[in-house]
């Protein structure tokens, strides 16, 4: 084979690209990985992850260089001293936000399934359902059974930790033991389910962590410090997961620094025949070919190299004859809800930093529960002790504040909403041709925002968690409400949507885009609507299982 | 620190006036492209000296070392010089001249050679007119001063390694996780 002719290509190596590039490496095919970004090796790599908070000259806080030079990451606690290195750089990626997104990106090997919060729920028949079901969107072109022994390949695989809750909202699924709730989120789990007659479920979230070892990965050692890299491995992470596996085939080649600015396609043949790839370190391009192509490249990333492709035959790019390329971006929306005091815990502590907490799963217009608006939200939260930032407002200064402030304080328990936002075909990303990149390159133009479904369905985010742990016998249970801006939620979804028909969807079943069947997209841009959970274990699952359909439409000589 | 430990951060501000929350938040609240950068601004080492004795003051040597011992004077230092705002800066460095003035006023006697039951008598009702003022302090007023020292101070303290490893228990590693650990009254809390 010429050098730069390879059976498959992977754009992006993050969640989504990670799995492509095992699936297909394990499936014999000689598989190049594109990463636009750096690379950063497992565990060497991982230069912060085992100093210790006082090595840092900031003890982890950031600066106002900091603040300056990540005029969008400063937004929300992402900008932070620890894994600053890991946050793309805004000044040679920039983009421009006809309305505020804050969009939070990592442009390395791994991407942000080195930072990512792990988060890991299956979706249901309600989310795959919901669109046909109200008339938001279109409808999703698949159903739980078709990606249910998707999920069980990739959990098992992943390692993910889980309660299994029996709650056909949040399908049970192939879970490493549960990680423990504390002592006092249990005691509020009894009292929410003992109020609500067990329509209402705490259990402890669900979370890419193991909890007993896997091949080549030792299990959680509570150090609650994953998002510098973990050099256990302990969390699952391109890196520490995928990659490695990919590797150990001998058919994996990965090229850092490797920027795909358009895919090549063949309008005879109506197939691409390659991408075109700009070296982010040497500006030199080069063009690399292969049978199939998968684009995980990021949600907005992957429709931008769409953007780019054959757009001498639809001016609007790849896919765009839809006329939904770029469109439907959605998010979650959170960062509201409510928390107090929990009585009676002074005798218990807790032993270990768990990098998990509790959830809550969507109750909402489910089971007879009717609101005024559809969809729902899920609550993510846990309960601990107060620590030494916490205000003593009767002590002074000297020896009995820092006796005081030596001890733990008070329990408390919190719990944040996290909510569907709807398919909007208005909420979109374009190109912005009047701004380029560091290499020139147009930039996208972000469009987007919470219409009335959202912010009617805030308030019962925030009032119901205020109800609820009341009737838990939370004491003092407040609300509060930080504010949501679109991209927050670093769950940037849609603008590749998959569907049942090429005239409102970018791609079919399989993933496949409709104008050119060995393209497939299997990140969030595929997504067609956003449920109320956290969406990565989803792209696996897709992304296993358009792999698996790509390498038997190759043998059958379909692409 | 992840989404739900930042959320569960800010959600625990919000419940409470907490001493800290300026500060963690300083990064959103406090930022202005316009205001200038205090690189340039520089602290001699008697400048460190005099804020450890200050911060000394607020967290002091019991049977574990103090505040000085942690090097919080210096640590504060690289904070008003990175991390602050304009405001702030202004705010920190009046402060600094107001404690020693007020020294004299008190003491007929700078900060540096008054005693340590001085110092900690002085400090305490600087804390005091502190809390007053922040009681009608408008959201854009420049926070007090002691307010800064206080939380540096705690910070600096609470994140060093005397701090992390002696007033608090600290471990690296802990390997798991026990939500229904024992506590009696007086045990330390565990370093973050």
């Amino acid at each position: 084979m010429p050098d730069n002719v390879y059976d498959a290509i992977v754009v992006g190596s993050g969640i989504s690209g990670g799995w492509a590039a095992k699936e297909l490496a394990e499936k014999g095919l000689k598989v190049l990985m594109l990463e636009r970004g750096n690379d950063i090796k497992h565990v060497k790599d991982y230069e912060q992850a085992n100093k210790p908070d006082w090595e840092f000259p900031h003890r982890g806080n950031r600066t106002q260089q900091m603040i300056e030079d990540y005029p969008v990451l400063k937004r929300d606690y992402p900008l932070n001293e620890k894994n600053l290195h890991y946050w793309t750089n805004e000044k040679d990626c920039p983009y421009t936000e006809v309305k505020r997104f804050d969009w939070y990106r990592g442009y390395h090997v791994g991407g942000r399934s080195l930072m990512w919060g792990r988060q890991s729920y299956r979706w249901s028949d309600f989310d795959f359902g919901a669109n046909a079901e109200d008339g938001h969107g279109t409808d999703w072109p698949i159903r739980y059974k078709d990606i249910a022994p998707w999920y069980d390949y990739v959990e098992k695989f992943a390692g993910i930790s889980g309660n299994k809750d029996g709650l056909p909202q949040l399908p049970d699924g192939q879970f490493l033991p549960p990680m423990e709730m504390n002592v006092v989120e249990k005691h509020v789990a009894e009292g929410i389910k003992k109020h609500y007659n067990g329509k209402r479920l705490m259990t402890i979230g669900r979370v890419a962590n193991l909890t007993a070892p896997l091949p080549g990965r030792t299990n959680c050692q509570y150090r609650n410090k994953c998002w510098l890299g973990c050099p256990f491995g302990a969390y699952f992470s391109t890196q520490s997961s995928t990659l490695p596996a990919a590797m150990a085939t001998g058919n994996l080649t990965l090229h850092p620094f490797s920027l795909v600015t358009k895919i090549l396609y063949d309008k005879d043949k109506k197939k691409a025949t390659g991408v075109e790839v700009l070296n982010t370190e040497t500006n030199l391009t080069i063009e690399y070919k292969a049978k199939v192509i998968f684009l995980c490249a990021s949600a907005f990333n992957s429709t931008w190299v769409l953007f780019n492709s054959a757009t001498d035959i639809w001016p609007g790019g790849l896919g765009s004859s839809s006329g939904e390329l770029g469109h439907n971006v959605m998010d979650h929306h959170f960062r509201l809800g409510a928390n107090g005091s929990v009585e009676g815990f002074d005798d218990k502590y807790y032993f270990g930093r768990r990098p998990n907490g509790i959830y809550i799963p969507r109750y909402q217009n489910l089971f007879g529960d009717k609101r005024d608006y559809v969809r729902g939200f899920g609550y993510q939260g846990g309960a601990s002790r107060q620590g030494w930032s916490r205000n003593v407002a009767e002590l002074s200064i000297g020896v009995d504040l820092k006796e005081m402030l030596s001890e733990p304080g008070n329990w408390s328990i919190g719990i944040t909403a996290f909510g569907e936002i709807l398919p909007y075909h208005d909420n979109k990303i374009t190109l912005d041709k009047n701004k380029k990149d560091k290499w020139g390159l147009p930039v996208l133009a972000i469009d987007s925002e919470l219409k009335e479904n959202e912010h009617k369905m805030r308030k019962d985010m925030m009032n119901d968690a205020l109800e609820m742990l009341t009737n838990a016998g939370v004491k003092d249970a407040k609300t509060f409400d930080s504010g949501y801006h679109m991209g927050m939620g670093i769950h940037e979804m849609g603008t590749a949507r998959m569907g049942k028909d090429p005239k409102s969807s970018v791609l079919n079943g399989n993933n496949q885009v409709w104008d050119a069947k060995n393209v497939f997209v299997t990140d969030g841009a595929a997504m067609a609507s956003a449920a109320a959970v956290n969406p990565s274990l989803t792209y696996m699952a897709l992304t296993a299982r358009a792999a698996s359909f790509a390498v038997e439409e190759l043998k059958k000589g379909n692409l | 620190m992840n989404r739900r430990d930042a959320v569960s951060r800010v959600a625990l501000l919000l419940g409470a006036t907490v001493i800290g929350a300026d500060f963690f938040l300083s990064g959103c609240k406090l930022s202005n492209k316009d205001e200038k950068k205090g690189a340039s601004l520089s602290f001699t080492k008697d400048d460190i000296a005099y804020l450890d004795e200050i911060a000394e003051t607020i967290i002091p040597t019991t049977d574990t070392p103090g505040a000085k011992a942690a090097k919080t004077g210096e640590f504060m230092t690289v904070m008003v010089k990175d991390a602050y705002d304009e405001k702030n800066q202004k705010a920190f460095l009046e402060g600094m001249t107001k404690i020693d003035e007020a020294s004299e006023k008190k003491f007929k006697s700078g900060y540096m050679k008054i005693s340590a039951e001085q110092r900690t008598e002085l400090l305490k009702e600087i804390d005091a007119e502190m809390k007053e003022y922040m009681k009608s302090k408008k959201k854009d007023d420049a926070p007090h001063y002691f307010t800064l020292m206080k939380q540096l101070t705690m910070l600096g303290y609470f994140t060093s390694e005397i701090g992390m490893t002696k007033a608090l228990r600290y471990d690296p590693v802990p390997g798991k996780f026990d939500g229904n650990y024992p506590y009696k009254k007086g045990d330390r809390a565990f370093a973050g």
